[in-house]
């Protein structure tokens, strides 16, 4: 039965499941765009997390650092996508185990 | 069942299934409407936790900037289903989804046992996730910060420029 109201704990363990199924995704696919959509969800995990704790004592850094994290995530998809639509030119694929030049 | 409990049951569920649409789908366009469908699930998470201002930014950022830019590159590259290549039929999906399985139960064995004791929001929640208080902090104990991502931006964006640009060996010549 849930309580009448939520605790923080509920909100941390929902942001770890998120967190690992973002973990799953990077490691389990192959496409390079689905695994940066895989990093998206990691950050997104962290964010609930923070926002969480800067709700419940009561502080503002929490939700400061949020937006800074939005900052990295925007610029992280601008650079990962040009650094994906770069590969698509040289290499024709977008698959991470058809890309092996730097593989020994 | 209080209406803040039924919330957050609808959201939580909301976000874990769609997070898993997302990395199991295998159209990349699917997987980003799974992807769209969880921000929005986010930003009801938000609200829960009194931060409006969070919640604005994470539709306009999130679901709006950053998702046309991944449809926008799925669109461009036209990349179809994902074929399971057949050297790769190994046992790793199998072996992630044990692992992350165990860490999430160590995680949630160790959370479980209340070790912050905060069973509800600030007294202060409401006041903090106001877009009045927010800018406050951002412009005065925040501003070095601040300053610093909007370099960080343009680097991104001169960086993505470059990358992206088609013939660099003809222009250099």
């Amino acid at each position: 039965m849930m309580p009448t109201s939520i605790p923080l704990d509920y909100y941390l363990i929902l942001s770890a499941i998120l967190f690992v199924i973002g973990v799953v995704g990077v490691v389990t696919r192959r496409n390079a765009i689905i695994i940066f959509m895989s990093i998206e969800l990691m950050l997104n995990a962290v964010n609930l997390s923070m926002v969480a704790f800067s709700s419940f004592l009561g502080d503002i850094a929490g939700q400061m650092f949020v937006f800074f994290i939005m900052a990295v995530a925007a610029a992280e998809a601008a650079i990962g996508l040009a650094i994906v639509l770069a590969l698509f030119r040289n290499k024709q694929t977008v698959y991470v185990d058809e890309i092996n030049l730097m593989k020994w | 069942m209080s209406l803040q409990s039924i919330l957050f049951s609808i959201f939580a569920i909301g976000a874990v299934a769609s997070a898993v649409f997302t990395i199991t789908r295998k159209n990349p366009v699917a997987s980003a409407m799974s992807l769209v469908a969880h921000f929005f699930m986010l930003t009801g998470l938000y609200l829960t936790l009194q931060a409006q201002f969070v919640a604005a930014v994470q539709v306009v950022v999130y679901a709006g900037a950053i998702m046309v830019l991944v449809v926008f590159v799925i669109m461009l590259l036209n990349v179809g289903r994902e074929v399971q290549s057949p050297s790769t039929r190994s046992l790793r999906p199998t072996l992630a989804m044990l692992m992350s399985g165990i860490l999430v139960v160590m995680v949630s064995s160790v959370i479980a046992s209340n070790p912050t004791g905060r069973n509800e929001l600030h007294a202060d929640a409401v006041k903090i996730g106001q877009t009045a208080s927010i800018g406050q902090a951002l412009f005065t104990n925040y501003l070095f910060p601040f300053e610093a991502v909007s370099l960080l931006l343009l680097a991104a964006l001169i960086g993505a420029v470059i990358l992206a640009k088609r013939h660099v060996s003809e222009t250099q010549s």
